[in-house]
């Protein structure tokens, strides 16, 4: 821990517990004084960005959803609308309230660690940092007219051509019929899903009695879901899919 | 003291009294021990440990405090600070937006020109409106922060997994406070991002005229979850009031109270999580 390096005597001439008052109260004071202090120069010294009125016919290009949603809109180039906007968002929600309940690994409570808790870390800094961060400067600062890509010194053209030469899975393997593309589309999600579920059970049979099912299950569909949405990005990007499966009701 | 009956002091005494300064104290005397005072503050301000403890219990805006906590949660190492900012930066929100809200009316024909009139003739308007706007973007980035050290010190495992889950809807309350607030100016930044935004409800499978199995509910553009949180089939003046209402409102009650909650929650789960 931190204070490993001030001599072991000076720690215990202070006593473990402390009065809130002075000791927090002044450190929050402080903060306090640093915060506002910070907040009041940035407000003289940046204005708050207003447009012209409101105008319901003419629409910006590109048109940006606030900065912190950024995330979402550039995952909706790779889902469709209801995916991106919709339960991809009650899924982090749901998945981040579930956290407590589905890590039962009872080391590093109270102190930063990274031996003691690795899959743990990696997957929220994974989901925090590359899914929610880069993507939300990505489209902060990369997406231009189109919400096509333009790295920082090109200039914004809106009227970049972009060839739309993305086919759908099925039809990439050969599949021209609907439904059997859809029979072909919809194997391949159980199979990813039932595949990788089963995998993990096998892998992780030990932990099985002690962690239980229910908990197991939970944990594995949101990993494949989160993996999923890499697996597509790359999909998309690298080998032009659009749809793994696509139905008239729902395509993903 | 009531029984002796009030002595006016000669002058030569009370010349003494003024050159050996002693009047300064006689008259922070006569303050301290007044009904006025005494009655307003209950406890002297000796450096004791009583009165440390008193301090904080005896105050009902700094009770929601500990009297005592470890050590090692005083660290800014450790907390980053970052769920105290948060908060401060939420409760500069409220005081800059109640100002804000007396200049502003959340009607069509209005809302974009008071936003012009707080700017350029309302004295400290354009700072009201900087501060208002800069902490609640901040306050976004501060409670991801807070959320992100609250993982990284696994302080959501037990006993603090309620307060973690009520910390999921903190963030979500705040980043629509945000939201809801991005509209209002009513410019044309406002508008499509909100419009970008709230497209999303039109894909909500099955309550969504554009989402999944719409057909087999029969929602309509003019009758779904969009036009519920919109007031209409496209953003315009009923959105502006509806978001009026859930920003200065709705939200801020609620977010206000779950934290509240999530304060009290850090007590009675024992405090600052530490190593055990
Ligand atoms: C409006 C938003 C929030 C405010 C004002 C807030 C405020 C605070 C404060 C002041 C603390 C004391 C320790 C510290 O400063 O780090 C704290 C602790 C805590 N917060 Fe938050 N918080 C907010 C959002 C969240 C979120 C989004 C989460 C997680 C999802 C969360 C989970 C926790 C937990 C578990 C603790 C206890 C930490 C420990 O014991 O080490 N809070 N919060």
């Amino acid at each position: 821990m931190a204070e490993a390096a001030t001599p072991k005597k000076k720690i215990e001439e202070v006593p473990e517990k402390l009065h809130v008052w002075p000791y927090l109260v002044r450190l929050e004071f402080l903060c306090a004084l640093v915060v506002i202090i910070a907040l009041t120069v940035w407000s003289i010294v940046i204005d708050a960005p207003l447009e012209e009125a409101a105008n319901p016919t003419k629409t910006p290009n590109p048109s940006k959803a606030p900065w912190y949603f950024l995330g979402l809109q550039d995952i909706l180039v790779y889902f469709d609308p209801w995916f991106a906007g919709v339960v991809a968002p009650v899924l982090i929600i749901v998945g981040l309230m579930l956290i407590p309940y589905l890590d039962v690994n009872p080391k590093g409570n109270g102190y930063y660690t990274y031996h003691e808790r690795k899959v743990a870390i990696w997957v929220y800094c994974f989901g925090f940092l590359v899914l929610w961060i880069a993507l939300i400067i990505m489209g902060v600062f990369l997406r231009g007219p189109g919400w096509n890509l333009f790295m920082p010194w090109q200039y914004w053209d809106p009227h970049k051509v972009v060839a739309l030469v993305s086919v759908d899975l099925p039809y990439a393997f050969g599949f021209r019929d609907y439904t059997w593309s859809a029979i072909f589309g919809g194997t391949v999600l159980l199979a990813y899903f039932g595949i990788g579920t089963g995998a993990y059970f096998f892998l992780e049979r030990k932990a099985l009695k002690s962690v239980g099912f229910l908990r197991m299950f939970i944990k594995i569909q949101l990993a494949l879901i989160m993996m999923g949405i890499v697996i597509k990005i790359v999909l998309r990007i690298g080998f032009n899919i659009k749809y793994i499966m696509v139905t008239p009701w729902i395509s993903v | 003291m009531a029984n002796k009956t009030p002595q006016i002091p000669s002058i030569a005494e009370l010349m003494d009294k003024i050159k050996s300064g002693k009047i300064f104290s006689d008259i922070a005397k006569e303050i301290t021990e007044s009904q006025l005072w005494t009655s307003s503050f209950r406890h002297g301000y000796a450096d004791t440990p009583r009165n440390r403890v008193l301090q904080i219990a005896s105050n009902v805006w700094l009770h929601l405090h500990p009297v005592k906590m470890h050590r090692h949660a005083l660290r800014i190492k450790f907390t980053w600070c970052m769920g105290g900012i948060t908060f401060l930066l939420f409760l500069s929100t409220v005081v800059t937006g109640v100002i804000l809200m007396f200049y502003y009316r959340p009607v069509g024909e209005y809302a974009y020109y008071d936003l012009k009139y707080l700017q350029y003739d309302v004295p400290f308007g354009m700072l009201m409106r900087n501060m208002h706007r800069w902490a609640a973007h901040a306050m976004v980035i501060t409670v991801w922060l807070h959320m992100f050290r609250v993982f990284l010190t696994g302080s959501y495992k037990p006993p603090r997994e309620f307060n973690w889950v009520i910390g999921v809807f903190l963030v979500t309350f705040t980043l629509l406070l945000s939201f809801t607030g991005y509209l209002l100016p009513w410019d044309q930044l406002a508008m499509w991002a909100v419009t970008v935004g709230t497209n999303m409800a039109r894909a909500t499978p099955f309550l969504g005229n554009e989402g999944p199995f719409a057909e087999f509910v029969g929602v309509t553009p003019r009758y779904d979850a969009r036009s519920l949180l919109i007031g209409g089939s496209l953003v315009g003046p009923p959105a502006l009031l509806r978001f009026y209402v859930l920003h200065c409102i709705f939200i801020p009650l609620i977010a206000g109270a779950l934290m509240i909650v999530h304060f009290w929650r850090i007590r009675k789960d024992g405090g600052i999580s530490g190593p055990l």
